[in-house]
Formats: structure tokens, sequence, C-alpha cells
């Protein structure tokens, strides 16, 4: 009997011991491509085809701000990020809370509309709009990217939002209503606090979407700027400069290191909270 | 609930206007209204320098059953099918590895599959490229070893642009398995081998039918993008593969065949429809575990 436990015991661990392995083996599949990245980006050669030592003047060469393109390039990506985030959340925040709350005629057919974004392959709707704007006749451009952006941002920011709200949160409202609040006040004071945590990361999905994006960005530029990844989509043809590496390097340094703070903070404040909450006496039952 | 709900419709429509039409408007305006004007191009007659000219004609859907066009929309079909395989069998077990850790530990590895991702896509993509070049780390260590004599030209292969679409569709395959594992009780799983089923035929019986809602919206989240990408073979065929998307983009630039285009988007968006049908079969779409 006891013979046969072992045998499972060490049958289990061996197991377990495979299981790890394997998760290893997948993320290190992942992560590849950003080491390969970063590996690159210290680079000694002037195209990135073959290793040819390490330097770091890549970083130096990307922060005298001589490469004016992939600088202009990074600054139109930003902007339009940031525009269609704010963008995006608004909308996508409202609906969310309104496709959940209410009824109406034409909700079912919103509501799979906000799916088709998602599924529908991005290459279709980019070249749909592209064709009923030239059609309609509005200049491509920057406009019209952000327009893209936002159609593919707005539905994930709405599922987002849907995901995060429940009956809770329609009791705080009727609660805040009954205490004399009008509706407006009950938005701003009950309902968008409650749903905070769902309404930044409905903001983060939109930016990391909206920075990252190609075909919208380059099928409706029109003439215009390009946005990075556009930029670097046309110049992988000819090989791609360290510089490029370095770039993208620090940007995703600051997007962990972002993350890691506002994790920090988000811990900082549920401590205060935990603090606060044992000095209180218990208000909700 | 839904009385209450339903008499503050009646009382006031302002806050549903408010709150439902913004995102409404959007959505019909440039979702409904440029996939319905796509359909209608595509019937259209292309134009002597681009553009439409507005007669009715099927000549775009005859131009895609020519088998040039048609080869490409079958090797498109195949390249999507083995990514989303892959995805599946690789993903899975994955998938399930995570599920079974505690919630916490779970979360971080979710968060870690997915800070590969805030990297720029087409670095990622390069960064393969890189990886597999002619002089590149790979090659080093097959011809140093002996394996191959000369290094392999991975580059620009429909292999290399299979990598890069596994690598990329990956975890969109394991976070709908996931949260589909994760839901899974436990207390069937023991039922189960309770009863006396071994766990091969547990996992047959119980898990895999269960989680299956989860392994469909993998199977939507990764056979669609794959077969509608042109960025992938954009950059890891260097323009040498071409799939659908590509020649789909390049009506829109060189070619300027826009009713061909047209068609073949509503190619896709049809294919598209007929999976979501099949979807909507046996689960509610709104199951589907999109973020």
């Amino acid at each position: 009997m006891t013979e046969q436990n072992l045998k499972r015991v060490r049958k289990k661990r061996r197991l377990a011991f495979l299981a790890d392995l394997y998760a290893v083996l997948m993320y290190t599949l992942f992560y590849i491509p950003v080491a390969v990245m970063i590996v690159f980006s210290f680079n000694d050669a002037k195209r990135n085809y073959s290793w040819e030592g390490f330097t770091t003047g890549w970083y130096g060469k990307l922060f005298s701000f001589s490469n004016t393109t992939l600088w202009d390039a990074l600054v139109y990506s930003l902007i339009i990020a940031v525009l269609a985030t704010v963008i995006s959340t608004v909308i996508g925040v409202l609906g969310g809370i309104g496709l959940k709350k209410f009824e109406f005629r034409t909700k079912k057919f919103i509501n799979m509309m906000i799916y088709v974004p998602i599924i529908v392959p991005e290459i279709v709707l980019a070249v749909a709009m592209l064709i009923i704007f030239i059609t309609v006749g509005i200049k491509m451009g920057m406009g019209t990217i952000l327009i893209g952006h936002c159609t593919f941002c707005i539905p994930y920011a709405v599922v987002t939002i849907k995901g995060r709200i429940s009956g809770d949160n329609e009791t705080l409202e009727e609660a805040s209503m009954d205490l004399g609040a009008n509706r407006i006040q009950t938005f701003v004071r009950v309902t968008i606090p409650s749903i905070m945590p769902g309404i930044m990361s409905a903001a983060f999905l939109s930016f990391t979407l909206s920075i990252d994006d190609v075909v919208m960005s380059n099928m409706l530029a029109g003439a215009s700027q390009s946005t990075l990844p556009v930029l670097i989509l046309s110049l992988n043809r000819t090989g791609l400069s360290g510089d490029v590496n370095a770039l993208t390097t620090v940007m995703i340094v600051c997007m962990v290191a972002g993350l890691l703070v506002q994790s920090l903070i988000r811990r900082l404040i549920s401590k205060r909270r935990a603090k606060e909450g044992a000095l209180l006496p218990q208000e909700e039952g | 609930m839904n009385r209450s709900s339903g008499t503050k419709k009646k009382k006031n429509r302002l806050p549903v206007l408010a709150q439902a039409g913004p995102v409404s408007v959007w959505m019909i305006l440039f979702v409904t209204l440029p996939l319905l004007f796509i359909i209608y191009v595509s019937f259209m007659t292309r134009g002597t320098f681009g553009g439409i000219e507005y007669t009715f004609s099927t000549e775009s859907y005859r131009t895609i059953l020519d088998p040039m066009y048609f080869s490409v929309i079958l090797k498109s079909l195949k390249v999507a099918a083995v990514t989303t395989i892959l995805c599946l069998l690789f993903g899975y077990p994955l998938a399930y590895f995570i599920a079974r850790k505690p919630p916490e530990t779970a979360s971080k590895l979710i968060m870690l599959l997915m800070i590969p991702f805030w990297t720029n896509g087409m670095m990622r993509l390069n960064a393969w490229m890189l990886f597999f070049q002619v002089n590149g780390p790979v090659n080093y260590v097959l011809t140093h070893l002996g394996i191959v004599e000369k290094p392999v030209m991975f580059l620009y292969t429909d292999w290399l642009v299979n990598i890069g679409l596994f690598t990329n569709m990956l975890p969109f395959a394991v976070l709908p398995m996931y949260s589909s594992i994760e839901k899974l009780q436990k207390s069937l799983l023991e039922a189960s081998s309770d009863l006396g089923a071994d766990p091969v035929r547990t996992f047959l019986k119980v898990t895999l039918p269960l989680t299956f809602p989860g392994i469909f919206s993998a199977i939507i989240l990764t056979f669609i993008p794959a077969l509608g990408t042109y960025t992938v073979t954009d950059m890891l065929g260097g323009g040498k593969v071409l799939y659908i998307g590509n020649i789909i983009k390049n009506q829109f630039g060189t070619i300027r065949n826009w009713p061909l285009g047209a068609a073949l988007s509503v190619l896709l968006l049809v294919i598209t429809a007929l999976l979501i049908f099949i979807y909507s079969r046996f689960a509610g779409i709104e199951d589907m575990e999109v973020v």
C-alpha cells in the first residue's frame, strides 16, 4: 500500500515537473522575440543583418534626436493613441453601461455590431472604411486613422465595462437616488467610481491596441505622416537600424515600469484602506 | 429589475440616448454602413483608372475563382488552419497549466503572457527574422552542431510566416481556453474519477466537452485573424509570400482593382459569419472571451 502510494507520489511529481518544463518552454517562446529585439538594440552594425559586437551607440543616437523620421512617427503614434484612448474610453464606458442597463429596440443589433470589429479581420473593416471615406470625399489623414482606431477600441472598451458591471452597481445607484442624488450626480459619484478598475483597463487596452496598430494606420493614412508601426513595416524592407530597436526597447521598459508603479500604488491604497477599515467601525453589514 | 428598467425607459429616454447613443451611432456609421457599402461595391465594375464604375457585374467574383487567386485563397485557408491547430495543441496544455494554479499565481502568469504583446508588433516579427536569418542564432547553432552544413534560408518562406502567425496568435488562443478551464468545477472531475473513469477518460468525456466554448472561441480568435493577416506575411514573407490579406491590400495600392478587393473582403466576411454561426449553435456570442 505505502509502496503504491510512493509510486503514485513519484509519478505525480514527475508529471508536475513535465508540466512546469512545458510552461517554461512556452513562455520562453513568447519572450524570444522580446529578448532578440532588446539584444539587437546593442548591435554594433549599420543594419541589423548580423551581430557585429556590443555598443550602446544606438541609444546615444536615438536621444540625440537626429533621426527625426523615427521621432516624428512616435509622436504621431502617441498623439493618435492618446486621442483614441480618450474617445474610446468615454464612448465605450457610456455604451457599456447603457447596453448593460437599458432595454431598447436596437440593442440586439448594436450588441452584434460591437463584436464585428473584434472578430472580422481588420483589413476588411479598413478597406470598407477606405472605400466609403473616399467615395464620400473625406480627406485621409490623422482624422481617418483616429476614426479607424476608435472603431476597434470602442468595442473592446464596451466589452470590458460590461464585464465589470454587476447587480451590486444597480443596488448602489438605487441607494444613491433614494438618498436624493439626481441621475448625473449618481453617475459621476457612484457609478463611475464603482467601475473605475474596469475603466482603467479599458483605457489601457485601447492605448495598447492603438499604439500597435498597423492595418488601419496604413490603409487610412493617405499621404500623411506614418505612425511608428507603419514606418517600421516600410523600413523593414531595407533592414532596420539599431535605433529602432533602441526606441522600442525604451518603450517596453516604460510600459513595464508603468505597470509596476501602478500595481505598487494600488497595493499602497488597499493597505491604507485596510488600516482605515480596522480603525473605523464596520459600516456595511 | 426588468420591470423597473422598463418603466424607466418609458418615463425618460434621455439616459438611454446619452449612454447607448454615441456607441450606437459610431457602430452604425463606421461598421454597418462601410460593410454594407463594401458588399455593394463588390458587385460593381472596376474603373478604368481604379476606383469604381457603378454598373452591376459579377466579374470580381469570377476573378476570385480564377486559379491564380483561388490557389492563394486555398493556401491562406490552409495556413490559417495549421496556425489554429498548432495554437490549440500547444495552447490548451498551457491554459490548463495556468488554470490549475492558485488564482494569484494564475493572474500573474496571464500578465506574463501579455507583456511581450506590449512590445511593438512589427518589431516582434522583425525579431523572428533576426533570430532565423542566415547569420542568426538559430543558424549558428545548427551549423556549429553540424546538423546542417550550410545555413538554412528560413527567411521569406511560408514556414517562417507560420512561426510568426503561431507565436502571434497563441496568447489569444490561451486566454479563452484558460477562462473556460478555470470555470470548470473541480467537483465534476472528482466525481468522474470517483465513478471509476481514468484521467484520460475524464479528460475526454468531461473536461474537453465542458471547455468546448473556450476552444471554439480560441478557434475563432486565431483562425480569422490568421486568415486576414497581411502584416505577418509582409514582414516575414518579404513580399514573396502572398495571402488573401496581401491581395486585398494590393487592390487598394498598386493594382487598384477596388471591386476585386471588395469581393475578397466579402469572402472573408462570409467565412467569419459562417464560423460565428456555428459557434452560436452551442454558445452565446457574448460568452466569447475576447478580453
